[in-house]
């Protein structure tokens, strides 16, 4: 198993009231699944894939990765983790805007201490992977937007992660480039990866082999498709 | 992470900015110009007067006639040195070897249509050696000349030029206040010293001075000592104030009414002053690299702000707090290293065209520990205003950061 989340609840406090972003979420991902996650705005995808992502801790509750508890580790631990295990994509691309295709992509290596010659051939590698090898040297104001979301999918990549985490990842791009984006995710399917995408869009999430649905943070639904 | 990245990073940052980048160093320039500048100055006198007061030689005394503070100087009557004086110590102590007096008064030397205002120099035969300073045509004076009252006078090479005088000037005559003198000898060519054209005087016999000064000129006078050897000179010293106090017939409770002064006493009094002027600049240079240090905490602090967004990126791909505080860091470092190194060109500039345009003082001189004391400086400003700011940009929680518009 590579995921198990056991009765996670995120709460934020606003005052006196209480948010239950998350309330109670228990779900299982096996190695290489395709999964859509949908819901309507403000039930929890985002505090989900956040929690999934290492970006942020549950209130209470377990996240097993990979065999090892997260729930609790300090940032730093956190930062390492999603540094070698995750691959996040964001749905407004977050890309550096100084820095070029390549740089981008290096970005998590850097991180991870690996030598410059290292960096670039993963990096070229990776943006190969994504059919961007011929824009390395463009900044993002240089790419489209689709173009910019395959460099953000080739950083997201260039760490060979154990998961692929995308937030609307096909939110700021017309249905086109949309299509084209989740044609690259297929292809990552096709070579093993595991892949979460969360969407609003049911043509997205037709590409997936399993749909969870979220309703106010609890998954209401839960079913694998051809 | 690697130093080098965050060098890479850092630069990238700056270069995206760089007017920005160098009016918020402005206050490290100024104040880092400021003490080059000054050291640069102050080191180049120092430099020079040491050099000029070993050259003197460490066996060279000087006395001159000082009247002691408070009431018991008060009850002193005249203070004054004779030429009498110098002669009983030349006589009595045995550690001394050499006495001239000396008696300096401004006049003019007029030459056929020309004149100028010079030092006028009153002294005895040895002073040449004690002066270390001598004749490069003709002759000086000699005993016979004192004893007599011969009028005849020594000039520096800028009294030849400034009277004009043509060919071989020895045996012409110049006046002095109506009375001739014949020219003897010609100095050898010194240039500026402790703020002094040596090359602008005019020596004559020191007995020769009471016809032109009068008596009474010649009862303050400073005297110039040579010891027997440099290694002796506290005993010279011992015996020159012993016979002096009896001269000037002092009781045992009494101060002495004059002040001898060795070439090391003249070393350290002199780098007393040196050493309080740099220590009042180094103050005022101290509030402005705080100045400097602030305006650098203040700009580290909105970049961090507009590169929020940045910071979430690098932490949502697995950057660690320290990687963060570190880059800052080095930003600020280098930020401020940047400032120090137009400040040390621009202050050592400024300390060469200061010295250029005024010609009393000698060469500016940055010795190297100024050099690594504005690096140091600056380093330590850049990293001591940088912390702050690096630790806030490090604290950031990552989501918070990406959502930041
Ligand atoms: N930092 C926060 N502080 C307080 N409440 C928050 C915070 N983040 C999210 N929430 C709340 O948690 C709930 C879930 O938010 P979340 O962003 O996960 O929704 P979402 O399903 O991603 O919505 P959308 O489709 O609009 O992106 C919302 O009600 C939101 O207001
Ligand atoms: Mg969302």
């Amino acid at each position: 198993m590579l995921i198990n989340l056991s009765n996670i609840n995120k709460i934020y406090k606003m005052g006196l009231t209480e948010i239950r972003a998350i309330d109670g979420v228990s779900m299982e991902v096996e190695p290489s699944e395709y999964i859509a996650i949908m819901g309507p705005s403000g039930s929890g995808k985002s505090t989900l894939m956040n929690l999934m992502g290492c970006l942020d801790t549950p209130t209470s509750g377990s996240y097993i990765l990979n065999d090892m508890e997260i729930a609790h580790l300090d940032d730093d631990k956190l930062a390492e983790i999603r540094n070698k295990e995750i691959g996040f994509v964001f749905q407004t691309f977050n890309l550096l805007p100084r820095a070029n295709a390549l740089q981008n992509v290096e970005l998590p290596l850097i991180y991870s201490n690996i030598s410059a010659r290292e960096r670039r051939k993963r990096a070229l590698h990776a943006l190969e992977v994504v059919g961007l090898k011929d824009r390395v040297n463009h900044r993002p104001n240089e790419l489209s937007g689709g173009e910019r979301q395959r460099v953000a999918i080739a950083r997201a990549l260039v760490n060979s992660p154990s998961i692929l985490l995308a937030d609307e990842p096909t939110g700021n791009l017309d249905s086109k480039m949309g299509e084209e984006i989740m044609q690259v995710f297929d292809r990552l399917y096709e070579q093993k990866n595991t892949i979460i995408v969360v969407t609003h869009e049911e043509h997205i999430a037709r590409h997936t082999k399993r749909v969870i649905k979220l309703l106010d943070g609890k998954i209401i639904s839960d079913e694998s498709q051809e | 992470m690697p130093v080098l990245e965050n060098i890479k990073i850092a630069l990238q940052a700056l270069n995206s900015n760089k007017l920005r980048a160098i009016l918020t160093t402005l206050g490290i320039i100024i104040g880092v110009a400021a003490v080059v500048a000054v050291v640069s100055v102050v080191q180049g006198l120092s430099f020079m007067i040491t050099s000029q007061l070993q050259e003197a030689g460490a066996d060279f005394i000087i006395v001159v006639p000082n009247r002691p503070r408070g009431e018991a100087g008060e009850m002193l009557g005249r203070i004054e040195l004779t030429y009498e004086d110098g002669l009983a110590v030349n006589e009595k102590a045995p550690e001394v070897k050499d006495f001239s007096p000396l008696l300096q008064r401004r006049a003019t030397v007029k030459f056929s249509d020309e004149h100028t205002f010079t030092y006028i120099l009153c002294t005895s035969a040895s002073f040449q050696e004690i002066n270390n300073h001598y004749v490069d045509r003709g002759r000086f004076l000699t005993k016979l000349d004192n004893d007599h009252r011969k009028k005849v006078c020594v000039l520096g090479t800028k009294v030849v030029e400034d009277l004009g005088i043509k060919g071989n000037p020895l045996g012409k005559g110049v006046s002095i206040r109506k009375l001739s003198f014949t020219i003897i000898g010609v100095l050898e060519e010194r240039g500026q010293a402790l703020g002094q054209n040596a090359d602008d005087v005019c020596i004559i016999p020191f007995n020769t001075s009471r016809l032109l000064f009068g008596e009474e000129a010649s009862r303050s006078l400073v005297l110039y000592f040579r010891a027997k050897s440099a290694e002796n000179i506290d005993l010279a010293k011992e015996q020159i104030t012993e016979v002096l106090r009896k001269q000037h017939s002092l009781k045992s409770g009494q101060p002495d009414d004059f002040l001898v002064l060795l070439q090391q006493d003249l070393l350290e009094r002199i780098n007393t002053i040196l050493g309080s002027v740099t220590a009042v600049v180094a103050g005022i240079v101290g509030i402005s690299l705080v100045v400097g240090g602030i305006g650098i905490m203040n700009i580290m602090l909105v970049s961090v702000t507009e590169r929020t967004r940045e910071i979430g990126i690098r932490k949502a791909v697995g950057a660690k707090r320290r990687d963060i505080i570190f880059q800052f860091l080095v930003e600020a470092i280098i930020l401020s290293l940047v400032g120090g190194t137009i400040g040390i060109v621009f202050g050592y500039t400024l300390g060469v065209i200061v010295t250029r345009f005024i010609p009393q003082l000698p060469p500016a001189h940055v010795p190297l520990w100024a050099v690594g004391l504005g690096f140091g400086f600056s380093t330590l400003v850049g990293l001591f205003f940088g912390i702050y700011p690096a630790a806030r940009a490090g604290k950031l929680d990552p989501i918070e950061a990406l959502r930041y518009e």
